[in-house]
């Protein structure tokens, strides 16, 4: 890195200065017995969720009384904060990054430390999924402390009744059948927030992840087969099944495309209902209006298996990683790996650990017991594609895959056209991306 | 002179150095970000957009702002008046984006603009009784706007099945009973028009035990040649008769009436309405601004200039003409510059009303630039390279601006 590089961004590094000031004075702890001194922690969460992760580090304080952990919300803008400190040469001790890709970018930058000091506390607490995706070039760099089921579908019990949808579906044939009954009972089948364009990538990855294989899975993950294999097109085609069944979505396909998660969500519960089913990961319960009881209200069900395939889950997760190397970190570190960590926040609500260990019970409500017990128990887990690939093909508004299946929801006979300009936007991305 | 130095001169030199380097920062690649910039698709679009912009918001804002000031020069309460209009101002672009990005919602029941044209749309033109029923089975053809009828002609004497589905429980009317097929009558046409579903599907095209009738549904016959030679209603449990028929094939259908959609909402924040949307709010917020400003000239200018020229008989649109806007120009020209500049650095209003499926068709430079530096691709020679084009762009209204300013002094 140039000198220059280092020193650019003026007005970024100020701005940034302030939410970052902690890890200057971030000191290194001295003895083994006692650890000692400041320890900074940057990650995205804020508001309620801010205040479970601060009773978490609030934990690691106590069994440590003389760290002092201090945590700084960078919300959404967490990849500039965390790439514009460490350009500045001055990164928080530990940050938690919403995205495994990002983990990836910083390790190819030199910013991180591996913590093969966790290993044996991680493998007996993860299943080899989690450890693999903590992993880059063969060392050990992240935990994830937080971790998230992509593959639920949502419904609304009085609809499902109102049609005598007894038994959700299994199968994708039961799902697309219960959508054509639901669709005839008067409600239609799907809201869509095809607004977001995360939401569609959702939808597409857990087709794929079912009917390709967890190995055709990563291949694409990784660009090693092209967006036109006819993988992704038998995919699509499967997807268009959905997205094409355009009488049967809320408000119909222009309709979605304007409209964003949460309301999106509520058209589930409006009066009438407007939709019935909505697909979208575990975090669903915490923006459900206020009004509706889960299990009464509203269920869920494992997004359907395609062509008998196995049980498996796309999802996302947070890992915490460690920028600055000292004895307290790693405490730091080890903590976060560990079942008591995680379980403080899973009492607290609104949080799927994908560890194995921390006790179904804790958690407050049979709904997140089952969609994390279904997480940490994944024998196929796989992150969210998008995720995993780099940000202008996978998670930018507007362009790549985020646009380019908002183009197939608005025009799903346009497959093979949408496949080409996919992967276009994927070999420019991965070009620009090295 | 040092923190112009600090804060200015050098981001602008440093932003200009990296627009030449890749996204690393470390290799670089002469033009290359340059060449992005105006081959790529995206990247054209904000500079199309940004050229309506350009285009139309500057002139639309101050002719709106002067004909405000004049009119509201006369009225009674243009104090007040000018305060309502001036009030945007007050909120930040982020929030009035916000307000507009609801407002624009496509579903009536969301949204302000739409919820008005659809009151007024509703009542011209009612929708139907049943404006999301379906057939149930391929039995009957058609579509919502054409109606639906029976594919295979009926003869007296035969039985007409209508079954539609797609209808909540509670849309079908209060009065509705069990459907019941009727009895076939020689010399008649005798049908049933019903809720064909029962919880779990039932089987379509059936008349089964908790599938209600259909009742105030109008019914036609029509003969081979399309001509309606009768319409009935049907009664509380679905059925309908046309008795004393000669013999012959008729065809039964139920008219597009019935399933007329109410007003489902201009797609305001779709691709095609999207940049004009965004104007008309920004408009909204700016007007005042100019308003205000042209306002204050308006109040410096001689009245007796204007008194005299009335004096001579000089119509009101003349006086408007020939004295009051020649007079204006200066205050105007401020405005029409500064609207000129905001313009062209328009960002945060975009980035709050549309929608993120359409952001790339509302596409400007300014936002161009911060989505390709900091939204997700994080590519700072990009970044840089477009902020050097705006910066371009700027340059000569910015002299423009500078030297009106000198002469001024």
């Amino acid at each position: 890195m140039s000198i220059l590089s280092r020193h650019r961004l003026g007005a970024s590094v100020f701005l940034t200065l302030g939410v970052l000031a902690a890890g200057a004075i971030a000191a290194s702890a001295k003895s083994d017995v006692r650890l000692a001194g400041d320890l900074s922690v940057v990650a995205v969460w804020s508001g309620a969720e801010q205040a479970s992760f601060n009773a978490v580090l609030a934990g690691f304080e106590q069994r440590n009384p003389g760290v002092k952990v201090t945590y700084a919300s960078a919300g959404a803008q967490l990849p500039t904060v965390l790439a514009t400190a460490v350009q500045g040469g001055n990164p928080p001790d530990v940050a938690v990054l919403p995205q495994p890709g990002l983990m990836k970018d910083f390790v190819g930058k030199g910013a991180l430390k591996p913590i093969d000091f966790a290993k044996s506390t991680i493998a007996r607490n993860f299943s080899s999924d989690w450890t693999k995706l903590g992993t880059v070039n063969g060392k050990l760099y992240g935990v994830f402390f937080k971790g998230a089921n992509k593959s639920i579908v949502w419904f609304n019990t009085s609809v499902f009744k109102q049609a005598g949808i007894a038994k959700p579906p299994k199968t994708w044939a039961g799902f697309l059948k219960i959508a054509k009954t639901l669709r005839a009972s008067g409600t239609k089948a799907y809201s869509i927030d095809g607004a977001d364009g995360w939401a569609l990538t959702d939808w597409f990855e857990n087709v794929y992840l079912r009917q390709a294989g967890a190995a055709k899975y990563d291949l694409l993950s990784t660009h090693r087969i092209k967006w036109t294999d006819p993988s992704v097109k038998a995919a699509l085609r499967t997807l268009a099944q959905v997205f094409g069944d355009r009488g049967n979505i809320v408000g119909g396909v222009s309709g979605s495309l304007q409209t964003g998660f949460t309301t999106a969500l509520a058209q589930l519960f409006t009066d009438p209902p407007n939709g019935a089913m909505f697909m979208e990961g575990d975090f669903v319960p915490s923006f459900v209006p206020a009004k509706a009881v889960a299990g009464r209200d509203y269920g869920f069900f494992a997004f359907p298996s395609i062509n008998k395939s196995a049980p498996a889950v796309v999802g996302g997760g947070d890992v915490a990683v460690m920028f600055k190397d000292s004895a307290a970190a790693r405490a730091l570190m080890t903590y976060l790996a560990g079942p008591e960590a995680a379980e403080i926040w899973v009492r607290r609500g609104g949080f799927s650990s994908p560890n194995k260990n921390v006790p179904a019970s804790a958690y407050p409500d049979p709904t997140t017991r089952r969609t994390a017990a279904a997480l940490a128990n994944a024998r196929t887990f796989r992150f969210d594609m998008s995720d995993l690939q780099p940000g202008s093909f996978g998670a930018t508004v507007g362009q790549g895959q985020w646009k380019l299946f908002q183009d197939f929801l608005a025009n799903p006979k346009n497959l093979d056209r949408i496949a080409a300009r996919l992967e276009a936007a994927a070999t420019a991305a991965y070009k620009a991306g090295k | 002179m040092i923190s112009v130095g600090i804060w200015i001169v050098y981001p602008a030199i440093r932003t200009f150095a990296r627009s030449f380097f890749d996204r690393s920062g470390t290799d670089f690649v002469w033009f290359d970000n340059y060449r992005t910039v105006f081959t790529s698709s995206t990247l054209l679009t904000a500079i199309k957009n940004n050229a309506i912009w350009v285009g139309v918001v500057p002139a639309l804002v101050t002719s709106i702002g002067l004909v405000l000031a004049v009119l509201t020069e006369r009225v009674r309460f243009a104090v007040a008046f000018r305060i309502a209009i001036f009030m945007p101002m007050a909120i930040s672009l982020f929030a009035a984006g916000v307000i507009w990005r609801i407002e624009y919602d496509q579903a009536p029941e969301r949204g302000a603009i739409n919820a008005v044209i659809a009151g007024v749309h509703d009542a011209i033109v009612p929708p139907g009784a049943l404006p999301s029923a379906l057939p149930s089975t391929t039995a009957l053809a058609g579509s919502p706007r054409q109606g639906f009828v029976l594919r295979t002609p009926t003869e007296p004497g035969e039985l007409a099945l209508l079954g539609l589905t797609g209808i909540l429980p509670q849309d079908v009317a209060r009065s509705a009973k069990q459907a019941t097929l009727p009895q076939p009558q020689p010399g008649a046409i005798a049908g049933v028009a019903w809720r064909d579903f029962r919880p779990g599907g039932g089987t379509s095209g059936v008349v089964e035990r908790e599938e209600l009738g259909l009742p105030g549904l109008t019914v036609e016959l029509r003969d081979r040649a399309g001509r309606k030679v009768g319409t009935t209603s049907t009664g509380a449990n679905g059925t309908f008769r046309f008795p004393k028929l000669e013999s012959g094939e008729y065809e039964v259908a139920i008219g597009a009436a019935s399933f007329r959609q109410p007003f489902g909402g201009l797609s305001w924040l779709g691709p095609k309405l999207i940049t004009p949307a965004v104007i008309a709010a920004y408009t909204w917020i700016w007007a005042g601004f100019a308003l205000v400003i042209i306002a204050a000239g308006l109040a410096a200018i001689p009245r007796d200039l204007l008194d005299a020229a009335r004096t001579d008989g000089a119509t009101e649109w003349q006086v408007f003409r020939r004295i009051t806007v020649p007079l204006l120009a200066p205050v105007l020209t401020v405005v029409f510059v500064t609207m000129l500049i905001n313009v062209l650095k328009v960002f945060d209003i975009i980035l709050a009303v549309a929608p993120d499926s359409v952001q790339a068709d509302a596409n400007v430079i300014a936002l161009a630039m911060w989505r390709a530096s900091f939204g997700g691709v994080n590519d700072f020679g990009l970044g840089s390279a477009i902020a050097v084009v705006l910066f371009l762009m700027v340059v000569p209204i910015l002299a423009l601006n500078v030297r009106r300013f000198r002469r001024e002094l």
